[in-house]
């Protein structure tokens, strides 16, 4: 939980009236934002490189019409919901694996450490080269990076699980497999979503820049093929599809949160 | 009556002298040490508990009263010395024993009933008679109506009740009981001495009760000691000679009760250097 979320959470505890003010502010936001880039397009900024909120809007109306955005989008969004699948089960399960054992944990941290320190999309040319140019190495790098957030979230989770409560449920006679089940896995819960919400931003970068290098199909390929044409609202109309999805994606999880931890 | 109370005294004690040791310090010392350095907190501490005795410890604060019940608990290990229980060395966590801790250990995620049903549930008690269990065990700590709230809506009170009911409802053969009543306003700290004591009668449990309240440790044990500052050791060894069954309202009105709180409140006074606990 980050400071910002818990700050949302408390704001929305003492003002449930601004609640629905904030989406009408961020409406607006939005709004003005979009209007001072039309408005400066043109007098200020040279539309070939920077684009127009109008002809973005154009280039996506016309994707959209013709399926291009649907198609190169569902690509794009199938990899990274499969990385992300399979990247996160991994996470937690070794995660619970490596933290059920202090002396574990503490052996393989620092080595889980300098691994993650590596750039992950620096990998794509070697997950390229071993997987060819299918989704296989965009479902992988999306899959390794969100691996490692949520193996590590999780990780730090379980390494603060409050000792008092496992001891409470030690002197009642619990076994090890009950005070997991009762005690860690709940506590460390809220660390694996997370983790899950980091990383399911990163589970998009990693398919998009493997996409990127080689592919003919997926956000990635939408905005190299633009960028190929010098067609700069395209790579922004790409763009600010895939930031759409992951916006949408986000609020879901985080709906599911919100419901998970009611207790709270 | 002042035979009848000697007679009555008579036979308690020699009714406890006769029972075994439930629970042995010996020599125990325990020393913490840390990067800001170390504290001794017990030296040389010797205490022996009867089977079926109410043992109360009195003591400032950061006496150690916490850290004894701990080394009982098995949730600590002495530095020095051995601590045994029902005639058996304490060298890992001990689950003979029920131990109502000092600080909440209630599990948030789990609502009032959820938590209370935990320990049978370990011990694998079928669902209808843990159901039926857990509901009267909540109706005798006064949280009916309060099955279904998580920790974080109660009070500090109440959560010091579904913790005396996660306690109480497995039936341990020994209690350890770091001040529960504490944030307890009077009218419930009485209710619930009261079922203490109507249940200690019942069963013939050990208990060992931690308090900074004098008055209660009277009502309730039939020994309270006093700790000292650290290091500590017993500085007064109180048997408590007001005949049971007691009423816990009353308790202090009886014969003796003056003297047994003058002695402990200058046993703690002595040591505290006018800081009370
Ligand atoms: N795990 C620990 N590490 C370091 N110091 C501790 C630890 N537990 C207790 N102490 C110290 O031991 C002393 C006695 O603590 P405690 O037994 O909790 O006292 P009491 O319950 O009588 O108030 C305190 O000074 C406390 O700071
Ligand atoms: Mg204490």
């Amino acid at each position: 939980m980050t400071i910002r979320e818990t700050l949302q959470r408390e704001s929305s505890v003492s003002g449930k009236h601004s609640f629905d003010f904030v989406w009408l502010y961020r409406a607006l936001f939005l709004l003005i934002l979009l209007g001072v880039w039309q408005a400066a397009s043109g007098p200020l900024l040279d539309p070939f490189w920077f684009s127009s909120p109008s002809a973005i809007g154009a280039t996506l109306a016309k994707w959209t019409w013709t399926g291009v955005l649907q198609h190169h989008l569902f690509v794009t969004f199938k990899e990274t919901i499969t990385g992300f699948v399979f990247g996160a089960t991994f996470g937690v399960l070794l995660a619970f694996a490596v933290g059920s054992s202090d002396i574990l944990r503490r052996t393989i941290d620092p080595f889980i450490t300098a691994i993650y320190g590596v750039p992950k999309v620096a990998l794509a040319p070697l997950f390229i080269m071993w997987f060819g140019i299918g989704l296989a190495p965009k479902i992988v790098l999306a899959g390794v990076s969100v691996f490692f957030l949520v193996f590590f979230s999780t990780l730090s989770g379980i390494a603060q699980v409050d000792q008092r409560m496992v001891h409470a449920l030690r002197t009642m006679g619990a076994d090890r497999l009950t005070v997991q089940r009762r005690v860690v896995f709940p506590a460390a819960l809220p660390w694996v979503f997370t983790g899950l919400k980091l990383g399911l931003p990163y589970g998009f970068v990693g398919a998009v820049a493997a996409e990127m290098m080689a592919s003919n199909a997926g956000i990635g390929f939408l905005t190299q093929n633009a960028a190929g044409q010098l067609d700069t609202a395209g790579v922004f109309a790409a763009l600010f599809a895939l930031m759409i999805v992951t916006a949408l994606l986000n609020e879901g999880l985080g709906a599911h949160e919100r419901w998970l931890f009611r207790w709270r | 009556m002042a035979v009848a109370q000697y007679a009555t005294k008579a036979i308690l004690e020699s009714a406890q002298q006769s029972n075994p040791a439930d629970i042995e310090f010996r020599n125990v010392g325990r020393i913490f040490k840390s990067r800001n350095g170390t504290v001794e907190v017990l030296r040389d501490f010797n205490l022996t508990v009867r089977k079926g005795e109410f043992l109360a410890i009195v003591g400032p604060s950061g006496s150690g009263k916490s850290t004894v019940l701990n080394l009982l608990a098995g949730l600590d290990i002495p530095s020095t010395g051995a601590v045994s229980c029902h005639s058996k060395a304490v060298t890992g966590v001990n689950s003979e024993i029920g131990y109502l801790t000092q600080h909440d250990s209630l599990l948030p995620w789990l609502t009032v009933e959820q938590n209370i049903a935990v320990p049978l549930e370990i011990r694998n008690v079928a669902k209808p008679e843990r159901s039926r269990r857990v509901r009267e065990m909540i109706a005798n700590v006064g949280l009916s109506g309060f099955e279904q709230y998580h920790p974080s809506r109660l009070s500090g009170g109440m959560r010091k009740r579904a913790m005396l009911a996660r306690t109480l409802i497995y039936d341990p053969p020994t209690l350890l009981m770091d001040e529960p009543f504490g944030p307890l306003d009077a009218q419930l700290k009485l209710v619930l001495q009261a079922e203490l004591l109507r249940l200690w009668n019942a069963t013939g449990k050990t208990v060992v009760f931690v308090t900074h309240d004098i008055v209660e440790a009277i009502t309730l044990a039939d020994r309270v000691i006093v700790l000292s500052q650290r290091p500590s050791r017993i500085k007064l060894d109180e048997k408590i000679s007001i005949p049971r069954p007691r009423e816990v309202h009353d308790v202090r009105f009886a014969p003796g009760f003056e003297d047994h709180y003058r002695r402990l409140w200058g046993a703690i006074e002595f040591d505290s250097a006018g800081q009370r606990q």
